[in-house]
């Protein structure tokens, strides 16, 4: 990748003839088959995601953003596939935010494949064809007797080839064909293949460019000092010791806090540590996590109804056993290992974003909107992000960046702290839940009653409940897979100021450890077998059932482990994938060791193997230091939490050996991004619960079995 | 402000810092160095591990009047061109996910090798599990210190 050449192209609307290049651009919104429309882009562009040097270099834009999760190289494989390239010739970069082009631009919810897989292979297969006519036209030879392959256009019959690079300029001249002929997927000789990424060589030689490591003439670095209470705001404040400290330039009032700008980092911090602010705590300056679960647990019994299925209430009275449980998953901070940052450059007629964001046209209407300017004056450049998972969907930092370059008057870069990241909200939002279950006398689940009270991701950034229910919040829980005759779940929204956010898997990061953990605790109940009760309940779902069988028979389910020993087993269907995962766990001195997780994942198709295996261990790395570490407190308004010290994450010696074996029959493509996390915590606290016959029913799992 | 000399990457470097600025935002700010990474500025997550002298230093908690004529190597003058055995073992077994923290995890696996260079698991967990990483790489570090210890290590 060259994702350090900070881009300044600008797009013109309207095609310029020779040497500007054709762009072809897809009508997204309903379309199955996406319809190419036509637009205009810079020199050597074959299309909006292809650009083919005269030096027979292939660069492919990219509108997803690559956060780790390996999408530039398995949307280039798609392209490359098509195109008919040498591999060892294709770079990427990250696309400009544009709209007409590229449509709505975001990554998240494990879309990235699911989105392109059909389009890419339709731009690729558009280019090699506009390639084909261009070779035939310059040779004087019919169409069909020309073919590509590895670069080239090939007249067999008379033994001539041309490199695509010798004909981009022509071929960019041509009409894009209505409908280009796609390669059968038994032809395929990269994707399915396991390909290295393309990004590897940058990042690890320290040249791969990141928000944070971004410069441009000029700019000033900024810390914020914001309100140490959700909903708080400045009161007043005193410039004059930030103003002494050497390399401060600037102290200026933004709606989210007070802006030090300095020549560096080192002074910006020193600036904002001498800056003296008094803060107007709100209504919120004296909650804490106890009085935030007072609230919730009053709203419990009056939630919207999410789904209602026979007769709970009559089930839960006539059963056998029935089983009244809380539980309680914390707030979660994203902390990705890069703190977010922006570099923004507001001029009076244009604005340049630098940054690495999730969600490029949401920066562009942001700061369009806070600069002044039309939407198409804004230049978004997506830098490489460390790390994302959600949080830099926000874009939060970009607001802030742009109105600090406004009200400064050059080009800025916002720096968040580690402390500033963690503190500043975008959190998983805490979740308290009740729950009642019943089991006949066979142990068959027969009821299943769930009040979630939590608060509301959609209300938190400007959209609207419907009926009561925030979707995001209800995930595998309104929509319970299982086959329970008596079913009814519930939600209610506490309105919190606590900013809440998508965070890796959304609700299903809690749902799923929720409802996975309640469950084996209606097995034990009915004296049933973990996964011969959810196999008995599945039969409405054979892919999530065939995963876990899957899952089960790897790990040797059905083997006896040693005293403090134990599987754990957990199945979700989630972001258009099943996942199913059993853990290993032990218990020694108190302490939790996962040393082993095994991990069935049917996401339909694959694309490159590799990135799912990565990915599969990625989930399971931060569903796990979730599971066992992650809790964001609160306290007089605010977060407790600031630092690694006291939000831990999972280390190398804590890292469990994981196997993944993948089901991809063609099914409905799924997402993988996300896939991983949400089946560890439930397959771990299960095996805890097997362990110790006491159920996990607040998360994290914390040092709760140590003397 | 006080200036210092210092020899980074085998080059000598001066600048013209307050005496207490870590290392750290001397080489990002004043010397644009930008492969050695911010990650919590109190030295709980490594991603800022540079060498000095050979030993693993983290530039987040050195103030740059401790640096003094110590050799300072960041991830930049690891090779010239990625041919240090940790970069292509990195390469090859395609550890880097989000990509923050692995300049850290490559000088601080580079600084294993050259202490234990055929370093066991145990070695390895001990030695790599103060350096955190959020996507989770850490089976893949631990695979590549095997790969590059086969090639040689240092």
């Amino acid at each position: 990748m060259s994702g350090h050449e900070v881009s300044r192209r600008t797009f013109i609307q309207v095609s310029g003839g020779a040497g500007a290049g054709l762009v072809l651009g897809f009508s997204l919104v309903g379309c199955r088959r996406p319809a190419v429309a036509t637009g205009a882009l810079d020199e050597g562009a074959l299309n909006a995601w292809i650009r083919i040097g005269t030096d027979d270099s292939v660069t492919f834009l990219i509108s997803e953003s690559e956060m780790g999760q390996g999408i530039h190289t398995a949307l280039a494989m798609l392209l490359a596939e098509e195109l008919e390239v040498d591999w060892a010739r294709v770079s990427t970069e990250h696309a400009p935010a544009n709209r007409t082009l590229y449509g709505r631009q975001s990554t998240g919810g494990s879309t990235s494949i699911r989105t392109n897989h059909e389009r890419l292979r339709i731009a690729g297969a558009s280019a090699r064809e506009m390639l084909i006519a261009a070779g035939a036209a310059r040779w004087d030879v019919p169409v069909s007797e020309c073919r590509a392959a590895d670069g080239q256009v090939v007249h067999a019959s008379s033994g001539r080839s041309l490199s695509y690079g010798s004909l981009a300029d022509e071929a960019a001249l041509l009409p894009p064909p209505d409908e280009p002929t796609l390669k059968d997927p038994a032809e395929f000789r990269l994707v399915g293949q396991r390909t290295r990424r393309l990004d590897s060589p940058e990042k690890v030689d320290g040249s791969a460019v990141f928000g944070l490591d971004v410069s441009v003439p000029g700019m000033l670095t900024a810390l914020v000092a914001r309100p140490p209470a959700f909903g708080g705001s400045v009161r007043s404040f005193d410039a004059a010791a930030a103003l002494a400290v050497p390399g401060v330039r600037q102290v200026v009032e933004i709606p989210t806090g007070v802006v030090v700008a300095a020549d560096g980092f080192w002074a910006a911090k020193q600036g904002r540590d001498a800056l003296s602010v008094e803060w107007d705590a709100g209504d919120f300056g004296e909650a804490s996590d106890a009085s935030i679960r007072e609230l919730c647990r009053e709203l419990a019994d009056d939630g919207a109804v999410v789904a209602d299925k026979g007769d709970v209430e009559e089930a839960l009275s006539a059963a056998k056993t029935r089983i009244d449980a809380e539980y309680d998953a914390p707030f979660l901070a994203h902390a990705t290992m890069e703190p977010v940052n922006c570099v923004a450059h507001v001029r009076d007629d244009g604005c340049d974003i630098w940054t690495g964001t999730q969600a490029q046209t949401s920066a562009q209407d942001i700061a369009a909107e806070i600069a002044g300017l039309r939407v198409e004056q804004v230049n978004v450049h997506t830098m490489m992000l460390g790390g994302g998972f959600g949080r830099r969907s926000r874009n939060d930092f970009v607001a802030e960046a742009v109105h600090a370059s406004k009200a400064l008057g050059a080009p800025v870069k916002v720096v968040y702290t580690r402390e500033d990241d963690m503190r500043a909200g975008s959190y998983r939002p805490v979740a308290y839940n009740r729950f009642s279950g019943a089991v006949d006398e066979s142990g068959n689940a027969v009821a299943w009653e769930h009040r979630i009270v939590s608060p509301s991701i959609i209300r938190s950034i400007g959209g609207r409940l419907q009926n009561g229910v925030d979707p995001t919040a209800t995930e595998n829980a309104g929509d319970l897979g299982y086959g329970i005759p008596n079913l009814k779940v519930t939600y209610a929204d506490p309105e919190l100021p606590v900013s809440v956010h998508f965070w890796r898997s959304v609700s299903n990061s809690q749902n799923i450890y929720l409802t996975e953990c309640f469950l084996d605790e209606l097995a034990a109940a009915g004296g049933r077998d973990p996964l011969e009760l959810r196999l008995s309940l599945l039969d409405a779902h054979p892919r999530r059932a065939r995963a876990l069988r899957l899952a089960a028979e790897k790990a040797g389910w059905s083997d006896r482990r040693a005293d403090g020993r134990a599987l754990g087993c957990a199945v979700a269907e989630c972001f258009g994938s099943i996942v199913a995962q059993v853990a290993e766990v032990e218990l020694v001195d108190g302490e939790v060791r996962v040393p082993r997780v095994v991990c069935a994942i049917d996401c339909g198709i694959v694309v490159n193997p590799d990135t799912i295996e990565a990915q599969v261990e990625s989930g399971i790395a931060y569903g796990l230091s979730a599971a066992l570490y992650g809790q964001i407190s609160i306290e007089n308004g605010g977060a407790v939490e600031g630092n690694f010290d006291r939000y831990p994450i999972v280390r190398l010696r804590d890292m469990p050996q994981v196997e993944t074996h993948i089901i991809a029959e063609g099914d409905p493509v799924g997402g993988i991004g996300e896939v991983g996390l949400p089946c560890i915590a439930p397959a771990v606290c299960n095996a805890l619960f097997a362990i110790t016959g006491e159920p996990i029913r607040r998360l994290p799992i914390g040092d709760r079995f140590k003397s | 402000m006080p200036e210092y000399s210092l020899n980074v990457n085998g080059s000598p470097r001066t600048v013209d810092v307050p005496a207490d600025t870590p290392l750290l935002w001397v080489l990002r700010d004043e010397l644009l160095l930008t492969g050695t990474k911010y990650g919590c500025g109190t030295g709980q997550c490594r991603s800022c591990t540079v060498l000095l002298d050979g030993d693993v230093a983290f530039a987040c908690l050195l103030p740059i009047e401790s640096v003094g004529d110590r050799e300072v190597q960041t991830i930049e003058g690891l090779s010239d061109d990625r041919s240090h055995p940790v970069q292509k073992a990195w390469i090859e077994v395609d550890v880097p996910q989000c990509g923050w923290c692995q300049p850290g995890q490559i000088m601080s696996a580079a600084a294993l090798l050259a202490e234990h260079p055929d370093p066991t698991d145990e070695q390895i967990d001990e030695w790599m599990s103060p350096v955190l990483c959020r996507c989770g790489t850490y089976n893949r570090i631990r695979e590549a210190i095997h790969v590059a210890a086969k090639e040689g290590g240092r």
